[in-house]
């Protein structure tokens, strides 16, 4: 088999199931693709009764690939939205790689950008056969052939929906490279379908990890060490195997793993649990201490990006300089890790929100003993990710894998994380130190600009250190290299410190600080060489940050921008470019105490081509509401003795309803390729909340939380 | 034996009375709609009616309630929810959907007792119910369009 695909038909309850699998640019790019397995896995079926289901390759998580990979396939297909339906892929990369990693996976708001073309011309492909179908049929030319809002007609008068050709367009070859649209003709695309997941989230029968019960399963809870690093010495299970419900309990490398036939008797087992635990090479440092060795740590950073004269600062007019501080933060999910297991004879099944497939079934499979295709592993809706479930260590696949192994036979396990166990477990965003300094000349131009970060690496000794450059992790400072200002001669650095404590992408990654310190530094030295904060950014833009420039001209007409303060209100401006999408955010504070009080966010995107734009405008909102909690409250913090401090959400504070500011959303018109909204809303809150809240109060803000302020 | 009505149906389960009601539903009867985030009654994710109020099923230890009737969101009949459910899908407020069935319950609760809410109203009703997604934008809009919805 050369470019031509392969086509699959197969009989199920719904009807006839028309699948398709598409050659993939990836594979084109990798030479002639490999022949396609033998396997029913593919994007598109059409049932007898006119539905049509998108295999979604893609986590759902509240993001909306669901909605949004749909929507491309009902585009080209000329499907109206209500027949439309999502159903998730299982882990299999030969069928669903993320393009833009070469593995099957979701992250780094790519699931709208790798899938674009792919997903339209499987549409198109399916198309086509049905036309073809109905065509021979009816015969008539193919091309007399029209197909609107799901229904194919033909001038004589004939008409029917996709259901009627599904099983004989499954006949017919698939055609290599189907025409697609030119955007000019997008029906769905740019307009207002509703998503595909609303009426299940809102009435209860959505199905989660936590949902699935088999036969025989017990539930399962682990006592995780309480420092990063610590193992166990020694344990008595004696009480924990008293409590009513308790089957058994057993190590496993991750902690003692309690086993019960209920959920409370697990937890009831755990406590009862005496363990003494080895940390000797355990992190004992507080976190106060982590951050004093980062600063200490700034003497070694890497250069990560150098332009322009070295000697611009020294000759400055005036230098000015700060440092900004951002402490770990837990993704928190709503809901917390969890994991269903079912080995039964040499084979393993499991039920989980999954995000990346491709690290998850091999890390099981070698944990097992077992054949990669005697694992398979269903994708379920996730409660809520924000990167926790995106590990590229695998460690909760490991987790589930050695409770399984542990437990000795066959048998349905599910392992539940508490939210103790969420907050306290690691796999934080990076603690984080920025150092800045900017050389103005004495009309109060920018001649210099020096930004170090010291903070941990995410990808280091994972999966994923294949994609680091001569040891460089751009998720550590993605943000402050790449600037869309002219600020003279730059010196951006890099300082790797390392730690116990696991690290892991948290919403915008790297752009979460970067962001915060590139914009409230300059806001800064705005201020201080006498400048607007909106007039004086789009002053220093590059010709070639037109995109920013346009987000940001943009932001600024909405708000009706005019400048710091008016009548007792602080107005902040921020600029970012995060995973390709450019979002300009100015938020209105006014004085809520010791805290500042958003009142009103004005957010403009260019995403470029807009997909779904009310997923846009939830997704921008969402960002805005997370990156606020974040903002006003949230910090794990570690002890003189390497304990986390934080454990629920009485003390993992999370933003309320009542904090919540108005939104308003606007989407710039674009014919560029679309890119991710997952995270793109998120880094340029923090910073327009803290250069309003100086407007206001005359307080820089240099670390976060804000709710620092109070102690 | 403790027993309740669950859903209008009535039992007697045999579990240990310091089970909270929210692992009896999930665990033994198989009422998955009500949501674990917390387990403090911080996130208000398993809310459920408990004799027609509002209550976190998380903190409730089934021993407490003996004989009292449970409407999970499985259950829940009327006008209220019917519009709430309605708003909530036309204004697309779920983005993971973890916190929902909370949400819906709470907003339930409220236009049962204050058919058109404030903005005040809103926040206090609402305020218990934590959504990561910070769906709360449209959780606003869409309880005063199910109040617009049940005015008629
Ligand atoms: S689980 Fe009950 S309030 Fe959070
Ligand atoms: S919709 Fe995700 S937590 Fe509310």
């Amino acid at each position: 088999m050369t470019l031509l695909s392969r086509r699959r038909f197969l009989a199920t309850t719904a009807g006839f199931t028309l699948a398709l699998v598409l050659p993939t640019p990836f594979a084109r790019a990798q030479g002639a693709p490999p022949d396609l397995p033998a396997t029913p896995n593919a994007f598109i079926r059409v049932g007898a009764d006119d539905t049509v289901t998108v295999i979604i390759k893609h986590l759902e998580m509240g993001q909306g690939p669901y909605t949004g990979l749909a929507t491309l396939v009902a585009e080209e297909m000329d499907a109206d939205w209500s027949q439309m339906r999502a159903e998730a892929a299982p882990a299999d990369d030969t069928l669903y790689k993320n393009l833009a990693f070469g593995a099957q996976g979701t992250g780094g708001s790519t699931a709208i950008a790798n899938s674009y073309i792919q997903m339209r011309k499987a549409g198109a492909a399916a198309r086509a056969m049905l036309v073809e179908a109905a065509a021979e049929e009816w015969g008539v030319p193919a091309s007399e052939i029209t197909v609107r809002a799901g229904r194919l007609s033909h001038p004589g008068g004939r008409e029917a929906g996709f259901g009627a050709f599904a099983a004989a367009a499954a006949e017919r070859a698939v055609p290599q490279d189907p025409p697609l649209k030119d955007p000019s003709q997008f029906v769905l695309i740019g307009g207002q379908g509703k998503r595909l997941d609303s009426a299940a989230k809102s009435d209860g029968t959505a199905e989660f990890t936590l949902d699935i019960y088999r036969e025989g399963m017990l539930t399962v809870v682990v006592a995780h060490p309480p420092a990063f690093g610590a193992t166990v010495a020694s344990y008595d299970d004696a009480g924990a195997l008293k409590v009513k419900g308790v089957e058994m309990v057993r190590q496993i490398p991750e902690g003692i793993a309690v086993y019960a036939r209920n959920t409370f008797a697990a937890i009831k087992g755990r406590d009862a649990l005496e363990i003494r635990w080895d940390e000797s090479r355990a992190e004992r440092r507080s976190s106060s201490a982590m951050l004093e060795d980062m600063a200490r740590a700034l003497a070694e950073a890497r250069v990560v990006e150098e332009s322009g004269d070295r000697g611009a600062l020294g000759g400055a007019a005036e230098v000015l300089e700060a440092d900004y501080r951002f402490p770990y933060l837990a993704h928190a999910p709503m809901e917390p890790l969890d994991a269903v297991i079912e080995v039964k004879e040499g084979r393993a099944e499991l039920w989980y929100g999954c995000q990346f497939p491709s690290i998850d079934r091999p890390t099981v499979a070698e944990t097992l003993g077992l054949p990669m295709d005697a694992v398979r592993i269903n994708v379920l809706l996730a409660g809520g990710s924000f990167g926790r479930r995106a590990q590229g260590n695998g460690h909760l696949a490991a987790e589930i894998a050695h409770i399984a192994q542990a437990a000795g036979r066959d048998g349905a396990f599910k392992l539940l994380w508490t939210r103790e166990d969420d907050l306290k477990g690691g796999y934080y965003r990076p603690m984080t130190l920025h150092r800045l300094r900017a050389g103005l000349d004495s009309d109060g131009r920018i001649v210099g600009w020096e930004n170090a970060v010291a903070n941990q690496s995410i990808m280091a000794g994972t999966a994923l250190e294949a994609f680091m450059q001569d040891g460089l992790d751009p998720s550590s400072y993605e943000g402050s290299n790449d600037l869309p200002y002219d600020v003279g001669a730059r010196r951006i650095s890099w300082a790797r410190v390392e730690s116990p404590v696991p690290v892991l992408w948290w919403r915008s990654v790297g752009h979460t600080h970067t962001a915060f310190a590139v914009e409230v530094f300059l806001d800064e030295v705005l201020e201080r060489a006498g400048k607007d904060p909106v007039q004086g950014r789009l002053e220093l833009m590059t010709p070639e940050a037109g995109r920013y420039r346009g987000v940001l001209e943009k932001v600024a007409e909405i708000a009706g921008w005019q400048g710091r303060t008016r009548a007792g209100r602080a107005y902040g401006v921020a600029v970012a470019k995060s995973f390709g999408t450019y979002v300009a955010q100015i938020v209105e504070v006014e004085n809520g105490g010791a805290l500042p009080k958003v009142t009103q966010v004005w957010c403009a995107v260019d995403c470029g081509v807009a997909v779904n734009p009310d997923v846009i405008r939830a997704q921008m909102e969402g960002g805005i509401g997370y990156a606020l909690s974040a903002a006003l409250y949230s910090a794990i913090t570690l002890d003189g003795e390497g304990r986390v401090q934080q454990s629920n959400f009485d003390d993992y504070r999370l933003l309320r309803i009542h904090e919540m500011p108005q939104v308003h959303v606007a989407i710039l018109p674009s014919t560029e390729p679309p890119t991710g909204v997952g995270e793109p809303g998120v880094p340029p809150l923090a910073p327009a909340v803290a250069n309003a809240w100086r407007a206001l109060t005359g307080q820089p803000v240099r670390q976060l939380p804000f709710a620092q302020l109070l102690s | 034996m403790i027993h309740l009505t669950v859903n209008g149906r009535e039992m007697s389960l045999d579990v240990d009375p310091d089970t909270p009601l929210l692992w009896v539903l999930r665990d033994e009867l198989r009422l998955t709609g009500t949501k674990f985030g917390c387990g403090v009654a911080q996130c208000g994710a398993c809310t459920v009616m408990l004799d027609g109020m509002p209550r976190r099923s998380c903190v409730t230890p089934v021993g407490m309630i003996d004989n009292a009737s449970v409407t999970t969101i499985e259950g829940m009949e009327g006008p209220e929810i019917s519009a709430v459910q309605a708003a909530w899908a036309a204004s697309d407020v779920p983005q993971c959907g973890w916190c929902q069935s909370g949400q819906v319950m709470s907003a339930t609760a409220l236009l049962r007792q204050i058919p058109k809410p404030t903005d005040e109203e809103i926040d206090h009703a609402m305020g218990g119910n934590l959504c990561r997604c910070a769906t709360y934008v449209r959780i606003r809009q869409a309880i005063h369009d199910a109040a617009r919805t049940l005015e008629g």
